[in-house]
């Protein structure tokens, strides 16, 4: 597969669309599924793994889904592309290169649904939404769930529920996530305290590439830990009201930064724009905590000039493997930083922002 | 950074949030996250325990799977399943971890479609049963006595 005809897309994800997409990015709902009959990772042959897939291929193409999935190889793709699909969120970091043996991924081309095969379970279902969409992406998932269970034995328990090489993802299966951009909690020091409130609700907080990855640019995934013991509604539900708090007290902070401190705002945000423009070399981590005080200047109304999908592509096109696909070849640390810093000047100089 | 645990590269940086104000950073390599994250959580230890090593554990291998081979201690160690069987294999070992993730050890979610009729009479009865504890709790016990009668239909066909 080619996956250079994805990257003038910005994928469902980073549409900068959807319900409430001044503070919450995109929606996620996996599945964790395995087949009854043959070993979980840990215990799977090369051959098992390759039965895995093939099962997986035959469903994904006879099954009458939504969205058309397309199988494509890890172990035969190049590196950057993997790291590419990453960070489309597409796959996770494991598929990519901390797993050995037979493995892929199946997505569709809007980069809505996708299903890896031969992750830490034999199947990972994904949707993903742009904006606040528990429910749509819940409908959206099951319905895929459903074609796959039409053609695939599912390892399901009466008492257990849906069975899973890690006895944290047990029962339901479902991990949702709903990814938010905080910046106001995070410039008025309130965001600690949402945090406690979550862990005591049982709610797990990770950053922008899920477990284990530090938040960058006040972006935060807020998820389900619990998935055994209630059902799908009751967990989506949960995860609603929370997010429904949070909005409420990020809206207030920013309300509160406008109303008690526009001028050093407007300042902050002129700033970072100065830097992306004008920089000659610069790290991702850095563009993307600039480009969050750019977000928030145009959602505080600070900045007309700027439309959000612009600070999406700005946020995607300077990740990693972006910039090399974009360069056509690949960059070391060094060069990509300078590559980053060419790419945003030339950007922003196009945006007519940069004066 | 190096992992708190082992002499390899920390990879994983995760965020506890304790009690009282307080956070603890615990960096780990991609081995031993994995086996921290399925650790019941220890919330309250003021004292920074991670790098302390684990007491060592009674030499119990506890039961095998006979589809997959894999001992009780093996997954304890690395916190992965090597089949479907292993859940009924450790049965009596699962239950309590159980517990301790989820906070319960009977799934109520969704179903798949295609399971056969007595295994979709066994999702009824695990409801039932659910509910029951619940009516009971809530002190309706005029419903409970109802859904009592049913559990016993069921499990008697």
């Amino acid at each position: 597969m080619n996956l250079d005809s994805l990257l003038p897309n910005l994928g469902e994800w980073l549409r900068g669309t959807g319900p409430e997409s001044d503070v919450v990015v995109s929606t996620r709902v996996r599945l964790a599924r395995n087949l009854a009959d043959l070993p979980f990772a840990t215990r799977a042959t090369a051959a098992h793994k390759a039965e895995v897939i093939t099962r997986a291929k035959e469903a994904l193409a006879k099954s009458d889904t939504q969205h058309k999935l397309e199988y494509t190889d890890i172990p035969s793709m190049a590196v950057l592309d993997r790291q590419f699909l990453v960070e489309r969120q597409l796959i996770s970091r494991e598929l990519a290169g901390g797993l050995d043996g037979p493995r892929g991924v199946a997505f569709d081309p809007t980069e809505t649904a996708s299903v890896m095969v031969n992750e830490e379970d034999h199947l990972r279902l994904q949707v993903l939404r742009s904006g606040f969409a528990l429910d749509e992406a819940w409908q959206d998932i099951d319905r895929l769930d459903d074609a796959l269970e039409q053609r695939l034995s599912y390892a399901f328990h009466t008492q257990f529920g849906y069975l899973t090489a890690c006895p944290t993802n047990v029962g339901t299966g479902m991990r949702a996530s709903v990814m938010l951009h905080l910046p106001a909690l995070g410039l008025t020091k309130q965001i600690d305290k949402v945090f406690r409130a979550l862990q005591k609700i049982n709610l797990a907080v990770r950053g922008l590439h899920g477990e284990g990855s530090r938040a960058f640019g006040d972006l935060y995934q807020i998820s389900n830990h619990v998935t055994l013991g209630k059902n799908e509604a009751k967990i989506l539900g949960e995860i609603r009201e929370v997010i429904v708090t949070i909005l409420q007290y990020e809206r207030q902070a920013r309300n509160a930064i406008v109303k008690e401190r526009r001028q050093a705002e407007h300042d902050r945000v002129a700033r970072a724009i100065g830097t992306l423009g004008s920089a000659t070399m610069i790290t991702a981590e850095e563009t993307m905590e600039l480009l969050s005080a750019v977000r928030l200047g145009i959602h505080l109304h600070l900045l007309d000039s700027i439309p959000v999908t612009a600070v999406n592509q700005l946020f995607i096109h300077t990740q990693s493997a972006h910039l090399q696909k974009l360069a056509g070849h690949t960059l070391d640390g060094e060069e990509r930083n300078s590559a980053r810093a060419k790419y945003l000047k030339a950007k922003l100089r196009e945006l007519g922002s940069h004066k | 950074m190096k992992c708190l645990r082992c002499p390899k590269q920390a990879t994983y940086h995760i965020t506890e949030v304790l009690p009282e104000d307080r956070f603890e950073e615990v960096h780990l390599c991609e081995d031993c996250a994995k086996k921290y994250l399925v650790e019941p959580h220890k919330k309250a230890a003021p004292g920074k325990a991670t790098d302390v090593p684990e007491p060592a554990e009674e030499v119990f291998a506890g039961p095998t799977c006979e589809s997959c081979g894999l001992s009780y201690l093996e997954f304890r160690n690395h916190g992965r399943f090597g089949c479907a069987h292993d859940y009924d294999a450790f049965k009596g070992e699962l239950l309590p971890l159980l517990e301790s993730i989820h906070g319960d050890v009977r799934h109520v979610g969704k179903t798949p479609r295609r399971l056969p009729r007595t295994q979709g009479e066994q999702v009824e009865l695990a409801t039932l049963r659910r509910r029951l504890q619940q009516l009971v709790t809530e002190e309706n016990y005029e419903e409970a006595a109802r859904v009592r009668d049913r559990i016993k239909e069921l499990e008697a066909s």
